[in-house]
């Protein structure tokens, strides 16, 4: 059994975070939510400490460690009251190149992969479309061959950060759904300019993390040049794949992040808040649900780290990356709202900042897959029962 | 020129300390260890020197168990060059290590050493001046500001009631106070190439340095627990109280 603990070079990887995120107060984070301006600032010291990295390969300048490193980078991140707007802001950053990594000539990753752990160069996401959602193989975004490259059309959805990216990774249909062998083929992958003469972003008013915005992108006609194509024609999904199991670590790790500042903030409060003579936290009514969280919390963290341990393994992680996920989002949200209500009225406050981590730790329930999809998984694929969608 | 920094793997400072129910020591199962903070201050220093061109290469060394190898680590992850673990099982008691690092610096013969004025689990305070008298080298010990040139450094330091500055010829030994420097943190990519750094294991026979215990530890106490204190109404009964309790 791996460690259960962090190792000293692991400690010293959450110190050095945090060291960055003592920089960025609480103040900081609830202005960012305030005024909706991107984290900047966050982002470039990030960048300069060369965390951005953590998991890109030494050749091209990143630190060529695990999804366990790169989980405590952004646990400490949300875990310091930056909760989503930190973390999502970076995030992207972290596995989202994988595609390049893994299945990238080396042209491409030389030309690409040093600019992003720089931060010089900013990548969105395109692959979620309104009318495919989790449906990946029905998404209609069409990429036609020109004599030097692709013609892409269509609409995507939920895109991070598309109102500051220069680079876009996207997901087009090159095959027609009818025509390729699997509907899973046929889908090609792109890392091309976020042309703004020939996408246009509108960003999506929402309930939380109004920094890190998520915009609608309709596609008119952008040209990306034959070099633009990550790998094999055809192959996206499959390219797609390899980033989820990761990608669900993350969220995991984040959510558990948020929920334990949000119980850590409740605690405090509760032991200075005086009603009837003495401190609220000295009733089992507070105690308990705050108790509750953290054991919950610390639960779904064992299993995020377990599936991170067996992914830098080369193990299979799926059911266990799905289920860290689960557990992570549902522990992290119920650890925000079992703060607020410890916090009464000024739960409600902005003041007291838990209302944004309740807010925004709805995110991890819904993103990047729908609990829903996450036991249909488990109950196909652990259980042996039959498929049910 | 050559800067040694002596460092030690102690009880992280965040730490409450728990005193073994056998009193003949606390108790360090499962207890998070951390460099020694006046150590941090003293590499920092170092680091500093070698980034301002003053120092060209900054060894650290440390007396301790294997795992103090990760002590080195972090300081090599900060900005030092390489790494000297002397292994020992026991805790060394300060004469003892003042001999080791003697003999330590016969072999690599540094310009200057910068280390902690004490270790935070001890609190001896003693290894900087006894090697400084074992080599019969100048001595500057809580240093809060330091400037070295060629053949001299400059230090200030923390007494009771100021500071004072001296002038103290190399090589010399320097220990640092808190306010020294405020440490940095690693970077990723230099925690990343620590990795790469050369670490040289040795033992204290290596040295010819007997590190067995001339001191015997009668019994370990924890300290008697503070009880709460009282709160006054007003500045007058303040004065009057502290009357009473012969303060002022």
């Amino acid at each position: 059994m791996s460690a259960f603990w962090l190792s000293e070079e692991q400690e010293a990887i959450r110190e050095g975070v945090q060291k960055v995120m003592d920089g960025f107060g609480d103040e900081y984070w609830r202005k960012t939510d305030e005024t909706g301006t991107f984290p900047e600032e966050f982002v470039a010291e990030m960048a300069a400490g060369g965390w951005l990295g953590v998991a890109m390969p030494e050749s091209v300048g990143g630190a060529g460690l695990g999804l366990t490193e790169a989980s405590i980078v952004m646990q400490t991140v949300a875990q310091s009251g930056a909760a989503f707007t930190g973390a999502s802001a970076i995030h992207l950053n972290i596995f989202g190149p994988m595609p390049i990594v893994k299945f990238g000539t080396q042209a491409q990753k030389d030309a690409f992969l040093p600019r992003i752990i720089a931060g010089e160069d900013k990548m969105c996401f395109a692959v979620t479309e309104p009318n495919s959602g989790l449906d990946t193989s029905s998404l209609e975004t069409r990429a036609e061959r020109t004599n030097d490259g692709y013609r892409i059309n269509g609409r995507k959805i939920w895109t991070t950060s598309a109102q500051r990216a220069n680079k876009v990774l996207i997901i087009a249909r090159t095959t027609p759904k009818a025509e390729a062998k699997k509907p899973t083929e046929g889908l090609s992958l792109f890392y091309a300019d976020f042309d703004r003469s020939a996408i246009e972003a509108k960003p999506i008013p929402k309930m939380g993390r109004k920094a890190v915005e998520c915009n609608t992108l309709f596609i008119d006609d952008l040209h990306v040049p034959a070099d633009a194509l990550i790998g094999e024609e055809g192959q996206g999904f499959k390219y797609l794949l390899q980033g989820l199991n990761p990608e669900r670590v993350l969220f995991a790790v984040e959510a558990i992040g948020i929920g334990r500042i949000a119980i850590a903030k409740a605690a405090q409060y509760a032991k200075e808040r005086v009603v009837f003579g003495r401190p609220i936290g000295q009733n089992q009514g507070i105690q308990h649900p705050l108790a509750k969280a953290w054991a919950e919390l610390e639960a779904a963290n064992l299993m995020a780290f377990k599936a991170a341990a067996l992914y830098d393994a080369g193990r299979e992680c799926g059911a266990e990356a799905n289920a860290a996920k689960y557990l992570g989002a549902e522990a992290g949200f119920r650890a925000c709202e079992a703060s607020v209500l410890a916090h009464g009225g000024m739960g409600y406050a902005r003041e007291y900042d838990v209302e944004r981590y309740f807010r925004e730790a709805m995110i991890a329930r819904i993103a990047p897959v729908s609990r829903e999809m996450i036991l249909n998984f488990v109950a196909e694929r652990v259980l042996g029962l039959p498929k049910s969608y | 020129m050559k800067v040694l920094v002596p460092v030690k793997r102690v009880i992280d400072y965040n730490v409450k300390v728990r005193v073994k129910p056998d009193q003949t020591g606390v108790d360090l199962a499962n207890v998070k260890m951390s460099m020694n903070p006046f150590d941090e201050i003293a590499t920092e220093e170092a680091v500093r020197l070698k980034e301002k061109g003053v120092a060209t290469e900054v060894v650290v060394v440390s007396i301790g168990p294997q795992q103090a190898q990760e002590t080195i680590r972090t300081a090599l992850a900060m900005g030092a060059d390489r790494g000297i673990l002397i292994v020992t099982d026991q805790d060394a008691e300060p004469l003892a290590v003042a001999k080791l690092l003697k003999a330590v610096i016969a072999e690599e013969s540094p310009n200057l050493v910068v280390m902690g004025k004490q270790a935070i689990d001890g609190d001896n305070n003693a290894v900087g001046q006894m090697l400084a008298a074992l080599l019969d080298w100048p001595q500057a010990t809580f240093a809060s500001k330091l400037e070295v040139t060629a053949d001299k450094a400059t230090v200030t330091r923390e007494i009771d009631g100021g500071l004072q500055t001296l002038d103290v010829s190399l090589p010399a030994v320097i220990t640092a106070d808190l306010r020294l420097n405020e440490p940095r943190y690693a970077s990723l990519p230099n925690i990343m190439k620590a990795k790469k750094k050369e670490i040289a294991m040795k033992t204290a026979a290596d040295y010819g340095v007997d590190v067995s215990p001339k001191l015997k530890v009668l019994k370990v106490t924890e300290p008697p627990k503070r009880s709460a204190g009282i709160k006054v109404a007003d500045a007058a009964e303040l004065v009057g109280k502290l009357k009473s309790e012969g303060v002022l």
